[in-house]
């Protein structure tokens, strides 16, 4: 079987698209590559979905951890310390076994307990108090003659909000974002070990990478496949938010410009 | 545990809870909390200590000791760490296997990878088959400590080499103006100062270690989360003194909330030795410490 065929067959097969039965013997590289590339599809679907969304809702618990109200205040330290403050697994766990338990409630649950929503529902959380933590950081440190020139000039309210708070808020937050971002793709990959069931054996690059390995009983092919696969993303993530920055840095002279230095801060969640 | 547990069947409420809170395998569940915490205990120094060859390494001016020493501190940058966790477990078996194997069976012909096995001779095998099952257990979770202490030594070397530059260059200077030898200025000089910039850096790491710490789950080491899984599920009637329903919900949600609380305690503790670090520093920490005194 050419390798072209083996793409044919399986390059959707995470989607379940293609060939049902997963190969059993004899894997090929191509097979381990072109297998283990298509649950990446899950892995970008992951972190796309809950990084878009949860860009949203950082910024409202953001703006709620800072604001003057005790019980916006509250409600934001809480959700940032609930989902800081405990371990992505089990916040996986808990989710899955609490969407079982809702299911049997009533069956309008029952797509919570499939990965595609459940577990997108939990990274979108957690990414939310992550990345609200990073613009509440940034929002803190906006320079105060920035607001003073807000006030002097008259402009209040959201427009102001619009005009001067957002726009630094976001250019002093984005390299931590861009960390915040690489580590959530990073996390995509615990979805399908946290009790979340892969279902007809649809799932991500790592579990097709942990068969593999499982398989052949040999580590060495499969993970760095997948280590170069990931690798790529991350790659692509740093290029993509490296424009966003350059463009909200646009403005400024170039030895003001932060420029996006990838340091792993909060990697394990 | 206590007397009226002699019958499950007969007693109700709180009686009941307390029995079964206490029952053998609970008490287990207890014991693994245990776990944990050793390896927490076991894993920060080791991974610090890896960390620290790590960071010296990239310092290095000998070329393949600096591509070592900086090859270790980026891999964790673009690899999620749960794929060394999955890799190593296994890669340092066959690694620790196939080394025996050499030194003990030299007249082994036969290939070591066959097909889909991995074949070593019997007495090279970790641990031997007629071995008792702690020793099982206790290679399980040295496995464990190694591969955790990897991972999170290769964050620590990125820490302490961040650290080992921010401390002053004049410092360096004046230690080769006196006549230091290289080795002696890093031992005298950069080493004692460089803790208080890597501090920060470190309690971060603590943070993560923590909740890092479920992942001996996926390590085949029965965790809080694998008692966890065992204890919530459905129990039946037929085969259980305490029948009760899926009740794996209440057990994570136990352990989220352990760990927040850890989490809550680190984070005081750790803002402690924070601020008695910084006292009299000459930082930004040190400096508003002095004016909200005087």
């Amino acid at each position: 079987m050419s390798c072209l065929e083996t793409i044919a067959d399986y390059g959707l097969r995470s989607l379940g698209l293609g060939e049902r039965i997963l190969p059993k013997t004899d894997f090929t590289l191509c097979q381990q590559f072109t297998l283990i590339g298509s649950g990446m599809l899950w892995n970008i679907y992951f972190g796309a979905v809950a990084l878009i969304a949860g860009f949203f809702l950082s910024i409202t618990v953001a703006l709620g951890k800072a604001s003057a109200n005790p019980i916006a205040r509250k409600a934001s330290e809480w959700f940032i310390f609930l989902f800081r403050g405990s371990p992505l697994f089990i916040q996986f766990f808990f989710a899955y076994f609490t969407f079982l338990s809702l299911k049997s409630v009533h069956p309008a649950f029952d797509p919570l307990t499939s990965a595609w929503l459940g577990a997108t529902i939990v990274l979108f959380l957690n990414t939310s108090a992550y990345a609200g933590e990073i613009f509440y950081g940034a929002l803190k440190s906006i320079p105060k003659g920035d607001m003073e020139a807000a006030d002097a000039y008259g402009i209040t309210g959201w427009k102001r909000f619009r005009r001067i708070t957002y726009p630094t808020m976001l250019r002093l937050a984005w390299p931590a974002y861009t960390n915040e971002a690489i580590f959530l793709f990073h996390a995509t990959a615990l979805v399908f070990f946290s009790g979340f069931p892969a279902w007809q054996q649809r799932g991500d690059a790592l579990y097709y990478a942990n068969y593999f390995a499982d398989k052949t009983f040999n580590p060495f092919v499969p993970y760095p496949i997948l280590a170069f696969y990931f690798i790529l993303l991350t790659l692509f993530v740093i290029t993509v938010f490296g424009a966003i920055n350059r463009h909200l840095t646009r403005h400024l002279p170039p030895e003001r410009r932060t420029r996006i230095r990838f340091r792993p801060r909060q990697p394990v969640r | 545990m206590f007397e009226y547990c002699a019958d499950p069947q007969s007693i109700q409420g709180f009686q009941w809870l307390s029995c079964y809170l206490t029952n053998g395998k609970h008490l287990l569940f207890y014991q693994s909390f245990g776990v944990v915490l050793l390896l927490l205990a076991v894993t920060a120094p080791v991974a610090l200590a890896f960390g620290f060859v790590g960071a010296s390494a990239a310092r290095s001016r000998f070329l393949p000791f600096s591509l070592f020493g900086k090859g270790y501190t980026s891999i964790v940058r673009g690899v999620p760490d749960i794929a060394f966790f999955l890799f190593f477990v296994i890669a340092l078996d066959q690694v620790f296997e196939y080394l025996r194997h050499k030194a003990k069976c030299p007249d082994w012909e036969l290939p070591i990878r066959q097909g889909n096995d991995f074949v070593v001779c019997d007495i090279a095998k970790l641990p031997l088959s007629n071995s008792p099952q702690w020793v099982h257990e206790v290679y399980g979770f040295t496995l464990a400590v190694l591969t955790f202490a990897i991972v999170f030594g290769a964050f620590a070397a990125n820490v302490l080499y961040g650290a080992m530059r921010s401390v002053p260059r004049p410092q360096l200077e004046t230690a080769e103006a006196y006549g230091f030898s290289s080795r002696q200025t890093f031992w005298r000089i950069l080493v004692p100062q460089m803790w208080v910039y890597a501090l920060p850096g470190l309690s971060n790491l603590w943070m993560i270690l923590v909740k890092a710490t479920p992942l001996l789950f996926l390590l085949g080491v029965e965790d809080i989360v694998y008692w966890a899984r065992e204890l919530g599920g459905t129990k039946n009637p037929r085969f259980s003194d305490y029948p009760h329903g899926d009740w794996r919900m209440y057990y994570f949600g136990a352990l989220l909330v352990f760990y927040l609380l850890v989490t809550r305690v680190s984070e005081v503790v750790l803002d402690r030795l924070m601020s008695r670090l910084t006292l009299g520093q000459a930082t930004a920490g040190g400096e508003a410490q002095r004016k909200a005194l005087a």
